[in-house]
C-alpha cells in the first residue's frame, strides 16, 4: 500500500496554516497502543493497552510545531488472557497499585527523511521518566464522512524494559506500536 | 412519550441500516442514545409522580376487567421502557465506554462482563421495543374506542385536555 508521506503534505499545503489541535479518537476506538515481546525467546506475545487518551497538534507545513501527549492506564493491559494480565499488573511487572499512570509528552519534534518525523519526549512508565526518541509517519489525513477532519499516524518504539526498572526476560525488550487517529477540534 | 418512543424505534431501525459512509452513521446513534437517556429521566419523574400522587379516578361505567387491564398496561409500560433503556445502555457500554448525552455529560458503564453482552442486550432491546410500540398502538386504539364508541372523557384526559363534564382530577 502506498503510504502518504509527510513530504506529500509539505508539497500539497504550501500556504501557512497554524497547527491544529486533534483529540485522539479513543472513544470511537480508532487508535491503539500495542505491544509485543518474546515469549521465552520463542514466539511473539501480542497485546494492547485498552484505556488511554491523548491529544496532538499537527501542522503539515511545520512539523517542528507538532506536539503529542498521551496518558495510558497501565492497568488496562490486555494480552487476551485474564490471569496473565493480572500477573502483569502485579508487583513484578507494571505494579499498577504503586504506579497507576503512564504517559508520554513530546518535547521536540523534527522532520526527518522520507516523510518521517522524529519525535522526542518523556515517557513515564513504572514510576520512571526517561527521554526517548522514535520515528513516526503520517498514514493519512482528510475529511471524514461525518463532518469532521482527521489525521492518522503510526510509530513504533523498541523499549528496553530495564530502563524503566522492569525485567522481561530473556531479551528485556518490548516493541510498542502506536496507531493514532485524531479528530480535529 | 407517546410520540418519542415510536419515534425512537423508527429512528433506531433506520440508523442501524445506515451505510458506514453515511453522514448520519455517527450522529444517528449519538442522538438515539442521548434521547434514550432523556426518556429515562422523564420516566423516573413520571414514576416518582405516580408513586407520590393520588391517581385520577377512571371513567365511571368502566367494567372491572377494563380497570384492571388499564392498570396492568400502565405498569407494563414502565417495566418495558425501563428494560428497553437498560438493554440499550448495556449495548453501548458493553466494552466499558460511557454513554455520552448530547456531548454534555456521560453515564458510566457498570455491567460489562456478561458474555455476548452487546448481542444479548441488542436482542432484548429490539424485541421489547417492537412489543412496546405494538402495545402502545393497542393502547391508542383503546383510547380511541373510549372516545368514539363509549364517548367518554378517557382520551381527552390522556392528552391533558380537561374533561367536558367534570374536572379532570376526578378526586
Amino acid at each position: 500500500m502506498k503510504r502518504i508521506t509527510l513530504l506529500t503534505f509539505l508539497l500539497a499545503f504550501t500556504s501557512a496554516v497554524c497547527a491544529d489541535n486533534y483529540v485522539i479518537d479513543t472513544r470511537g476506538a480508532h487508535a491503539a497502543i500495542t505491544f509485543k515481546f518474546k515469549h521465552i525467546g520463542i514466539s511473539w506475545l501480542v497485546g494492547h493497552f485498552k484505556t488511554f487518551s491523548g491529544e496532538f497538534t499537527f501542522d503539515p507545513d511545520n512539523i517542528g510545531a507538532t506536539t503529542i501527549s498521551v496518558d495510558i492506564d497501565p492497568a488496562s493491559i490486555d494480552s487476551n488472557h485474564a490471569e496473565r494480565d493480572k500477573h502483569m499488573r502485579g508487583a513484578k511487572y507494571f505494579n499498577v497499585a504503586k504506579f497507576p499512570t503512564a504517559k508520554f509528552d513530546s518535547t521536540k519534534v523534527t522532520a526527518a527523511d522520507d516523510g518521517m518525523a522524529s519525535i522526542e519526549g518523556d515517557l513515564t512508565l513504572h514510576g520512571v521518566t526517561k527521554n526517548i526518541r522514535f520515528d513516526a509517519s503520517v498514514v493519512g489525513q482528510g475529511k471524514d464522512p461525518w463532518g469532521g477532519y482527521r489525521a492518522g499516524f503510526e510509530a513504533t518504539y523498541t523499549l528496553d524494559t530495564q530502563d524503566f526498572g522492569m525485567s522481561f526476560p530473556p531479551s528485556n525488550t518490548v516493541e510498542l506500536g502506536l496507531f493514532i487517529e485524531g479528530i480535529r477540534r | 412519550m407517546a410520540l418519542i418512543i415510536p419515534g425512537l424505534m423508527v429512528f433506531g431501525l433506520w440508523m442501524v441500516d445506515l451505510d458506514y459512509y453515511d453522514p448520519w452513521y455517527k450522529q444517528g446513534p449519538d442522538l438515539h442514545r442521548s434521547i434514550g437517556m432523556i426518556v429515562l429521566l422523564l420516566l423516573l419523574i413520571r414514576l416518582g409522580w405516580r408513586l407520590t400522587n393520588p391517581r385520577p379516578a377512571m371513567e365511571s361505567g368502566m367494567a372491572n376487567w377494563e380497570k384492571i387491564s388499564a392498570t396492568l398496561v400502565h405498569w407494563a409500560f414502565y417495566i418495558l421502557l425501563f428494560t428497553i433503556i437498560t438493554s440499550g445502555y448495556l449495548i453501548s457500554t458493553a466494552d466499558g465506554r460511557p454513554v455520552v448525552v448530547f456531548e454534555l455529560f456521560e453515564i458510566s458503564a457498570t455491567l460489562t462482563s456478561i458474555p455476548d453482552q452487546e448481542d444479548i442486550a441488542g436482542f432484548v432491546h429490539f424485541y421489547l421495543a417492537v412489543g412496546t410500540v405494538i402495545l402502545g398502538g393497542l393502547h391508542a386504539l383503546a383510547a380511541l374506542k373510549h372516545h368514539f364508541i363509549n364517548k367518554d372523557e378517557t382520551l381527552r384526559r390522556m392528552i391533558g385536555l380537561s374533561g367536558r363534564q367534570r374536572d379532570q382530577s376526578g378526586v
